[in-house]
């Protein structure tokens, strides 16, 4: 290992095989890729379109997460502003309920969405904001669904945030809750009777991904319910109970509502990716096979055949270029990593390096059966650890997200952005057609060369 | 996206929708990464320091690094005294920087944390060296914060005692390319300056294929040190320099000039006189060159400028300087706008505008949003927006042409390459905002009216 790794960090690193560390509080000093609790929280919750996201607390939260996601919408584009009750130091003194009262009224007059999601970040808590209280008499006066996300930065980490999204979304979904429903419609959902069809949870419509994988089942008949939460609408997503089976594709983030889902509603559910061919055919087999008729699942044959065929064709010219690179993965959750380094090794590449800022321990096993002897595997790895190994290793290329990009150009080190960043989808066949011309691009990029005629070795 | 921008204005006590600024501690943050070997540290919880970090990686492309005191619940209740103590431990075993600049966060502030006597109470490695700032959240923005930093590191670091012919220069929150720009111009005039900070080197830096955590870069603490004794200083930006020239003033007694950032022709003008003073040598030659190829540029294209409303918005001290250039190219400042709640701003502005007769017809605020500057715009339109990378929503909706300048720009590459001061900057501003009113133009105009000959 090499020697500038801290003490305390070693144990959340592992030279595959080994066990390794994880869902720990990062250490205090480190150089952490990490993010908080609100931006677990906010992120699995800022794809609903039309809701309104309020962040109680001073400004910044809400201006570092403005429209930096890159999720898309059909319809309303309510979500890709920012909000915030911009707390300054006299609400602080003497509390911040007036000014989120204040502002609850404002948005009622200006905007009035059917959802209000409140984040109350660090400072909200210590100063003890009553924010429960002030958003039951919004709701009340204004006949608007109000839910609150205690989602102070210190809490934990972003995985921490996934939950309190998740807790959230429970909010939603129960029509007792919600002030503007018919007494009617107010009976328990689980004796709702169920409806044949699917809600895909965990994919965030970047560049609208959620689009394509909507499209898939579209073509083979199965009837999508809800998503969560890409291009979702608040009405969509209170039509989810009555699903059948939950498609979770961004484990991390959505196996808690999963969890929950399956609790309170009956709905079953299982883990798919719809990264790589691989991955995206066995999603949609394994859908059909729990929920499709015969002809149904005909018909995801004919277009697993027929996308796949169009894919390989596809990446063929590319594949020469790339055969015995070496990949480093660095993301934020485990299974996507997991998708990843199956990806790499149906391309030809070879991973050399995986790490994840919220992984789980049965994740972090997989990896470690899938890689190569010798892959370093690490748990919210720093810049100086991810340069370390990357040089140890010779990675040709790094998977990551905005922090890292630079990090890998400066070490002459190719990247592509797995992250919110993307500006191609990477989902389904066609991502896989993205995602290669995107590795051979950054990889085999011209410029490359007139930094090494520089006289520099690269990595 | 911003269909939902309703043109009626109403008063907002409550909500601030897509703020034209952000918090302190980023500011301080990137102050931080412009002093040599020195390693920004945010005292709060771990997701501050990961947003910053973001920001400025979206900003400038390159990476900025920082590390965290990663508040737990614990921190919140009992103090973050524990954590500063062990994140110091540990950044100097591993990063081994020689100095932590460590700002304060909203979180440490109201759980009222000292960092005055945590700092004193430290045990630390022989010549290593820890200062601090206080940037709550919730007062002032970013370019308070910058200056928070910045007087830090004078507070604890410059020695009176350190006698130096050289002056200082506080050159404000800037770009790298501007802190080239500046030193280009102070050496034309024979000016030995110590500039802090300086971030060109470690926010620019070239493709080399070596990752350096700490950059060939950045004010020496030497530099630092010497600031206490230098015969004068110029403390560029009224508002991000206004903390550095109090501080150095009265730690150390030295004389300082707080003036505009040096942004069009009379600004920079005004700069060269005052360098020009300082070293007792004639404008150069190159300079006065530069000055009238500017100005031909300018009268060339006078045409195209003249009487062309724009809006222009973001930090104050950028706003102030655009404002000046822009009532120079003849073009009608319409909208002046900032989120960063300082009045002095809206004395300044107005003041220029007075100067020009030009204060009829415009709003001049600070501590105002986006939202309220697309509610002017939705009421009486401009032809032109000069301003930060979030303005491009409104330039959509609204079908305005746009120019990029200031802090953030996240959605285009070089920028911060680039100067906007002295006259390189006046004429790379010209260019750019007659290139983005005469495509429009063209865009828009009959074939005979925009020929290929002008």
């Amino acid at each position: 290992m090499p020697r500038d790794i801290l003490e305390e960090r070693r144990k959340s690193i592992s030279l595959a095989g080994g066990s390794l560390d994880c869902d720990k509080a990062s250490l205090a000093g480190a150089v952490s890729q990490r993010a908080c609790v609100y931006c677990g929280a906010r992120v699995v919750l800022n794809p609903i379109t039309d809701a309104f996201h309020l962040v109680h607390g001073p400004i910044g939260c809400a201006s570092y997460t403005w429209d930096i996601r890159g999720s898309l919408s059909a319809g309303s584009e309510l979500y890709r502003q920012s909000f915030s009750t911009d707390l300054r130091e006299r609400d602080i003194v003497f509390g911040g309920e007036a000014k989120l009262r204040a502002g609850l009224r404002e948005i009622a007059e200006i905007y009035r969405p059917p959802v209000i999601f409140i984040y109350a970040t660090c400072v909200v808590g210590v100063i003890g904001d009553d924010v429960e209280a002030v958003a039951r008499e919004a709701e009340k006066a204004y006949g608007i669904r109000v839910i609150v996300i205690q989602s102070p930065g210190f809490a934990g980490h972003k995985s921490l945030g996934y939950r309190l999204a998740g807790e959230a979304l429970m909010k939603l979904l129960s029509p007792q809750a919600d002030p503007a429903s018919q007494p009617q419609a107010r009976q328990p959902q689980a004796r709702q009777p169920k409806v044949r069809g699917l809600n895909i949870l965990g994919d965030y419509n970047l560049a609208g991904e959620m689009w394509i994988i909507k499209n898939y089942y579209r073509e083979i008949g199965l009837p999508v319910i809800a998503s969560f939460t890409g291009d979702s609408t608040c009405a969509e997503l209170r039509k989810a109970p009555t699903a059948a089976l939950n498609v979770v594709q961004c484990a991390g983030s959505m196996t808690y509502l999963a969890k929950r889902l399956e609790e309170e509603y009956g709905i079953p559910w299982i883990k798919a990716s719809f990264f790589g061919l691989e991955d995206t055919a066995r999603a949609l087999r394994e859908t059909v096979d729990l929920l499709g008729s015969a002809e149904e699942r005909s018909r995801a044959e004919a277009l697993i055949a027929r996308e796949s065929r169009r894919a390989e064709a596809a990446i063929k010219p590319y594949l020469p270029g790339l055969k015995g690179k070496k990949a480093a993965i660095f993301v934020g959750g485990g299974f996507k990593a997991i998708s990843l380094i199956r990806q790499f090794r149906a391309l030809g590449l070879e991973t050399v390096l995986v790490g994840t800022q919220t992984g789980q321990k049965e994740e972090y096993e997989v990896m470690a059966n899938l890689a190569s002897p010798g892959t370093v595997i690490l748990d919210d790895a720093n810049p100086s650890e991810l340069e370390a190994f990357m040089r140890e290793k010779g990675a040709d290329i790094l998977v990551g997200g905005v922090k890292e990009r630079p990090l890998a150009y400066k070490l002459g080190v190719a990247f592509c952005d797995h992250n919110h960043e993307r500006q191609a989808p990477l989902a389904g066949f066609v991502g896989v057609e993205n995602f290669t011309r995107e590795i051979d691009l950054t990889i085999n990029s011209p410029v490359w060369s007139y930094v090494q005629a520089a006289g520099v070795t690269l990595s | 996206m911003l269909d939902q921008t309703p043109k009626e204005i109403v008063a907002r006590s409550g909500i601030c929708i897509n703020p034209l600024k952000t918090c302190q501690p980023v500011g301080a943050l990137y102050a931080a990464l412009g002093v040599s070997r020195c390693l920004p540290h945010s005292h709060g919880s771990q997701g501050c320091v990961s947003y910053h970090r973001t920001l400025l990686t979206r900003h400038f492309k390159e990476p900025a690094v920082a590390s965290s005191s990663s508040f737990t619940e614990g921190a919140s209740v009992f103090g973050g005294g524990a954590n500063l103590k062990q994140s110091v431990k540990n950044i100097f075993d591993v990063y081994n920087p020689d100095i932590i600049a460590v700002h304060t966060t909203c979180l440490s502030e109201t759980i009222g944390d000292d960092l005055g006597s945590f700092i004193q109470e430290l045990d630390l490695p022989e010549g290593k060296i820890v200062v601090h700032c206080n940037t709550p959240s919730y007062v002032g923005s970013h370019v308070t914060g910058f200056g928070q930093m910045v007087a830090g590191f004078v507070k604890y670091l410059a020695k009176k005692e350190e006698k130096s012919d050289q002056i200082g220069v506080f050159p404000g929150f800037v770009n790298p390319g501007d802190i080239r720009e500046l030193r280009r111009l102070l050496a034309l005039m024979g000016v030995s300056a110590i500039i802090l900070p300086d971030p060109s080197d470690v926010l620019d830096g070239p493709m080399t294929g070596a990752y350096q955590m700490f950059p060939e870069g950045g004010t020496s603490l030497r530099e630092i040190a010497a600031l206490g004794g230098v015969k004068r200083a110029l403390a560029l930006g009224l508002l991000a320099s206004k903390e550095p020239a109090l501080a150095l003033k009265s730690k150390c007694g030295v004389e300082t000039d707080l003036c505009p950032q040096p942004m069009g022709v009379a600004n920079t003008d005004a700069f060269l006189m005052r360098l020009s003073a300082i070293s007792g040598q004639p404008i150069a030659r190159e300079l006065e060159l530069e000055r009238g190829r500017l100005l031909d540029l300018m009268l060339d294209a006078n045409q195209y400028y003249y009487q062309k409303k724009v809006a222009i918005f973001g930090d104050p001290d950028t706003v102030i300087g655009l404002t000046t250039m822009a009532l120079e190219l003849g073009l009608t400042p319409k909208y002046l706008a900032t989120g960063t709640p300082w009045e002095g701003f809206v004395t300044e502005v107005k003041t220029i505008l007075g100067q020009y007769d030009a204060l009829e017809g415009t709003r001049v605020k600070a501590g105002t949003d986006f939202f309220e500057l697309h509610q002017w715009i939705k009421n009486e339109p401009v032809d032109l927006l000069i301003g930060t990378s979030y303005g491009k929503q409104i330039a959509k909706a609204e079908d305005i042409p746009m120019v990029r300048a200031g802090f953030p720009i996240l959605d285009r590459y070089g920028h911060a390459h680039h100067p906007l001061i002295g006259y390189e900057g006046a004429r790379r501003l010209a260019e750019l905002t007659l290139g983005a009113l005469m495509d429009r133009y063209d865009r828009d105009c009959a074939d005979e009216d925009l020929d290929v000959v002008l």
